[in-house]
C-alpha cells in the first residue's frame, strides 16, 4: 500500500462496510458541581444489600502430593470440616491410579454473608512412579468449568444466575526440602497459571527454621521468575498504582506463603489457641512469628476473594471463551461446537489477554 | 426465608458450623469498594411534552444546574438529546446519563411519535447485545448505555391521560422501567389531584400498561416501597430558584397567592420521587433493566435472526453459527477493504499514468510550438539577410557604376569642372 496518502484521505475512499448501529449517545462527560446532598452515595448500602441477599459462591483448588496437609489446611483456612481428610479414608482404599477430581460444596455463614464453598481435591496428584502430564486431568477439570459457563450463558432463554463452578483459587503445595522446586511443581505451575489463578504454599513449614525458610521462599520466587511461572496476584493485572503497590510486597517478600495447618486447640499463655505440638513447643497456626497461616488467610479471604473471583472471570474465562470461539475447539465447521463431547483441551497455553 | 435461601444455594450441600471468625464477611465490602472504584452509571429517560418542566426537574433532583437550552414547540418530529454529567459524592463516582424527548407531542400528526424513543432503547441495548457478543469483549470496562428508568411527564390536565401517553407507555412497558409522574403539579388542586391519580392508574391498568412497581421483597425496604407504590403517579414540582423561607434558603416556586415549596411532602410528592429514584431503589432499577428488560430484548433479537435453545440431548444450539457468522463477516470484510483498496490503488495508477501521459503531450506540443516558431523566427532572419544582402550587393553595384562613372567623367569633364570653377572665381 502506498504511503503517501493520509489515514483521512483513505476512509473517504474506502466506503463504509457496514452502517453502524444507531447509537445517538457520546458519553461526553461535563461536570457537575453538586450544591447538596442528593443521596447518590446510597448506591453503596443499596448494592451491599442486594449481594448479601443472593449470596456468594466460591470454588478453591488444593494441588499437591499426598500428605502435605492439604485437608488440613483448607480446614483450617475456613475454620471447619470442608474438605475430608486423606487418613479418614478407609485403610482398604490405595492411592487412585490417576489424578481424581473430587469437588465437595458446604454452604457457609458468617455475619450475614451466606457463602457456597466448594474445595475441589487432587488426590492421586503426584504420586504415582511416573508422574508425566499428572496435571492434564486438573487442566481438563477447570476447562470443563469455564465450558460450563459459557455454554449457559450463550442459552438464549438464560438464567438469572449462572451457577459458577470455575475454580476461582488454587492452592500449589510445594514440598519443603529446602532445596528448591521440583520438576513436577514446575511443569504444573507453567501449565497451570495461563489458566487458573495460581496461589503457592509452602506446607508443612514447621519442619524449617526462619533462615531456611527466607532463603527456600527467595529460591522458589527465583525460580518461577526465571521460568516465566506468573502466580497470584499477576503482574500484569494490577490495575492501579495504588494495586501495584500492595501487591508488589506481596508478590516479593511475603509469598509464596509458609504455613501450617492445624483443627486442634491448645492451652496456651491462658487462651485457647490453634496449633501443633511438639515436645519442643506448640506451634501456633495464627501466630506470626510462627508461620506465615494468618497471612495466607487475610489475603485470600479477607482482601481479595473478590478479586480472585474478577480475575477468573474478567481474565481466566474471556481468554478460554475467546479462544473456543475463535478455533471453534478444532472441530470442524458445521459440527456444534458446543457439543456434548468436549474436544481436546489445547496443549498449547492460551494466549493472555491484552 | 433463610432456609429456603440455603437451600436454594446449596442444592444438596450440607451447611457446616463454624469454629471461629473466618473473615469472609468483609466479601459485600470487598465487592462494593471495586465498584466504587470503577464508578457506577445511572441513564435516565425523560418522556414528555415541550413545557412540562422536564430539565427543570432534572436540575431539581440532582441539585445542580445542567446545561442545555429550553426547546422550541416547532420540532419536525420527536428527537432525542442525551447529555452525560459525572458527579461526585463522597468517595461514589456517578455518570449520570440523562436523555430527554425534544419536540414530543408537538406535532400535529402523533402516530410516529412514540417510534424514536423506542429505536434509541433498542439501540443501547443492541449496542451491549454486539458487546457481549464480541470474540474478544470487555465487559466489565464497558459504559452501560441503557435506559435504566423512564421518567413518564404526564400534563396536569386534572382529567385522564392522552392518547398519546397511553400508546407511548404501552410500547415502552416492556422495555423500560416506567415511573409515571404528573408534571407542574402546582396547576391541580389537592381534592382534583387524588381523582386524578386514581383515573390515571385505573386507566394504565384497564390499557394493561405495566409500570415499575418499587420491589416488596426485601423486608428492609417492603414497608416504605410498599407505601410508595400506592402514592403513583407522583405528583412533582421542580424549580431552580431559592427563596428564604421562614430562616432558610429553600427551593420553591412564588405566586401571588403563596409559595409552592418543592421540599414540602404536604405540597409535593418531589421528596418521594427523590427517595425512591435515588436513595431506596437505584440498585433494583439497574439490575432490573438488566436481568429482565435487556434478557427479554436479547431473547427476541437472538429468535428473530434464527436461534434457537435446543435441548442437549440432540444437536447443540446454533449460536455458534453467530460466531461463525460474524467471524466470516470480518474477514470477508477485511477481504472486500482489501480488494477495494487495491483497486483504489490500480485506479490512482492508471489516473496518474494519464495525467502524466497528458502533460507529456503537453510538453510535447509545446515543444513543437516552440520549434516551430524558432524555424519560424530563423526564416524570417534568413529572408531578412536575404533582402539585407541584396540590398548590400545593389548598393555595391550601384557604387561601383558611380565610381565607373565618375572616373570616366573626371577624365572627359574634369576641365569642364575646372573652368566652371575658374568662371566662378572670375
Amino acid at each position: 500500500l502506498p504511503e503517501t496518502r493520509t489515514d483521512a484521505a483513505m476512509s473517504e475512499l474506502v466506503p463504509e462496510p457496514r452502517p453502524k448501529p444507531a447509537v445517538p449517545m457520546k458519553p461526553v462527560s461535563i461536570n457537575s458541581n453538586l450544591l447538596g446532598y442528593i443521596g447518590i452515595d446510597t448506591i453503596i448500602e443499596q448494592m451491599r444489600k442486594k449481594t448479601m441477599k443472593t449470596g456468594f459462591d466460591f470454588n478453591i483448588m488444593v494441588v499437591g502430593q499426598s500428605g502435605l496437609g492439604k485437608s488440613t489446611l483448607v480446614n483450617t483456612l475456613f475454620k471447619s470440616q470442608v474438605s475430608r481428610k486423606a487418613s479418614s479414608w478407609n485403610r482398604e482404599e490405595k492411592i487412585p491410579k490417576t489424578v481424581e477430581i473430587k469437588a465437595i460444596g458446604h454452604v457457609i455463614e458468617e455475619g450475614g454473608v451466606k457463602m457456597k464453598l466448594t474445595v475441589i481435591d487432587t488426590p492421586g496428584f503426584g504420586d504415582q512412579i511416573n508422574n508425566e502430564n499428572c496435571w492434564e486431568p486438573i487442566e481438563k477439570y477447570i476447562n470443563e468449568q469455564y465450558e460450563k459457563f459459557l455454554k449457559e450463558e450463550v442459552n438464549i432463554a438464560r438464567k438469572k444466575r449462572i451457577p459458577d463452578t470455575r475454580v476461582h483459587c488454587c492452592l500449589y503445595f510445594i514440598s519443603p526440602t529446602g532445596h528448591s522446586l521440583r520438576p513436577l511443581d514446575l511443569e504444573f505451575m507453567k501449565h497451570l497459571s495461563k489458566v487458573v489463578n495460581i496461589i503457592p504454599v509452602i506446607a508443612k513449614a514447621d519442619t524449617m527454621t526462619l533462615e531456611e525458610k527466607s532463603e527456600f521462599k527467595q529460591r522458589v520466587r527465583k525460580e518461577l521468575e526465571v521460568n516465566g511461572i506468573e502466580f497470584y496476584p499477576q503482574k500484569e493485572f494490577d490495575e492501579d498504582l495504588e494495586d501495584k503497590t500492595e501487591n508488589d510486597k506481596i508478590r516479593q517478600e511475603s509469598m509464596p506463603f509458609a504455613v501450617v495447618g492445624s483443627d486442634k486447640e491448645y492451652q496456651v499463655n491462658g487462651k485457647r489457641v490453634l496449633g501443633r505440638k511438639t515436645p519442643w513447643g506448640i506451634i501456633e497456626v495464627e501466630n506470626l512469628n510462627h508461620c506465615e497461616f494468618a497471612l495466607l488467610r487475610d489475603f485470600v479471604i479477607r482482601t481479595h476473594l473478590q478479586d480472585l473471583k474478577e480475575v477468573t472471570h474478567n481474565i481466566h474465562y474471556e481468554t478460554y471463551r475467546a479462544k473456543r470461539l475463535n478455533d471453534n475447539g478444532g472441530l470442524p465447521p458445521g459440527e456444534g461446537l458446543l457439543g456434548t463431547v468436549l474436544p481436546p483441551v489445547p496443549a498449547t497455553p492460551c494466549p493472555t489477554a491484552e | 426465608r433463610s432456609f429456603t435461601m440455603l437451600a436454594r444455594m446449596g442444592e444438596g450441600c450440607r451447611t457446616v458450623p463454624l469454629a471461629g471468625h473466618v473473615g469472609f464477611d468483609s466479601l459485600p465490602d470487598q465487592l462494593v469498594n471495586k465498584s466504587v472504584s470503577q464508578g457506577f452509571c445511572f441513564n435516565i429517560l425523560c418522556v414528555g411534552e415541550t413545557g412540562l418542566g422536564k430539565s427543570t426537574l432534572m436540575d431539581t433532583l440532582f441539585n445542580t444546574k445542567f446545561e442545555g437550552e429550553p426547546a422550541t414547540h416547532t420540532q419536525p418530529g420527536v428527537q432525542l438529546q442525551s447529555n452525560t454529567y459525572d458527579l461526585q459524592e463522597s468517595n461514589v463516582r456517578l455518570k449520570l446519563t440523562i436523555v430527554s424527548t425534544v419536540g414530543f407531542g408537538d406535532q400535529i400528526n402523533k402516530e410516529d411519535s412514540y417510534k424514536p424513543i423506542v429505536e434509541f432503547i433498542d439501540a443501547q441495548f443492541e449496542a451491549y447485545l454486539q458487546e457481549e457478543l464480541k470474540i474478544r469483549r470487555v465487559l466489565h470496562t464497558y459504559h452501560d448505555s441503557r435506559i435504566h428508568v423512564c421518567l413518564y411527564f404526564i400534563a396536569p390536565t386534572g382529567h385522564s391521560l392522552k392518547s398519546l401517553d397511553l400508546v407511548t407507555m404501552k410500547k415502552l412497558d416492556s422495555k423500560v422501567n416506567i415511573i409515571p409522574i404528573i408534571a407542574k403539579a402546582d396547576a391541580i388542586s389537592k381534592s382534583e389531584l387524588t381523582k386524578f391519580k386514581i383515573k390515571i392508574t385505573s386507566e394504565l391498568v384497564s390499557n394493561g400498561v405495566q409500570i415499575y412497581q418499587f420491589p416488596t421483597d426485601d423486608e428492609s425496604v417492603a414497608e416504605i416501597n410498599g407505601t410508595m407504590n400506592a402514592h403513583l403517579p407522583f405528583a412533582v414540582i421542580g424549580s431552580t430558584e431559592e427563596l428564604k423561607i421562614g430562616n432558610k434558603m429553600m427551593r420553591a416556586r412564588q405566586y401571588p397567592w403563596g409559595t409552592v415549596q418543592v421540599e414540602n411532602e404536604a405540597h409535593c410528592d418531589f421528596v418521594k420521587l427523590r427517595e425512591m429514584l435515588i436513595r431506596v431503589n437505584m440498585e433494583d432499577l439497574r439490575e432490573q433493566t438488566h436481568t429482565r428488560h435487556y434478557e427479554l430484548y436479547r431473547r427476541c433479537k437472538l429468535e428473530e435472526m434464527g436461534f434457537k435453545d435446543t435441548d442437549p440431548d440432540s444437536k447443540p444450539f446454533s449460536l455458534q453459527e453467530t460466531y461463525e457468522a460474524k467471524r466470516n463477516e470480518f474477514l470477508g470484510e477485511l477481504q472486500k477493504k482489501e480488494e477495494e483498496m487495491r483497486q483504489m490503488f490500480v485506479q490512482r495508477v492508471k489516473e496518474k499514468e494519464a495525467e502524466l501521459k497528458e502533460a507529456e503531450k503537453e510538453l510535447h506540443e509545446k515543444f513543437d510550438r516552440l520549434k516551430k516558431l524558432h524555424q519560424d523566427e530563423k526564416k524570417k532572419l534568413e529572408d531578412k539577410k536575404k533582402s539585407l544582402d541584396d540590398e548590400v550587393n545593389a548598393f555595391k553595384q550601384r557604387k561601383t557604376a558611380a565610381e565607373l562613372l565618375q572616373s570616366q567623367g573626371s577624365q572627359a569633364g574634369g576641365s569642364q569642372t575646372l573652368k566652371r570653377d575658374k568662371e566662378k572665381k572670375k
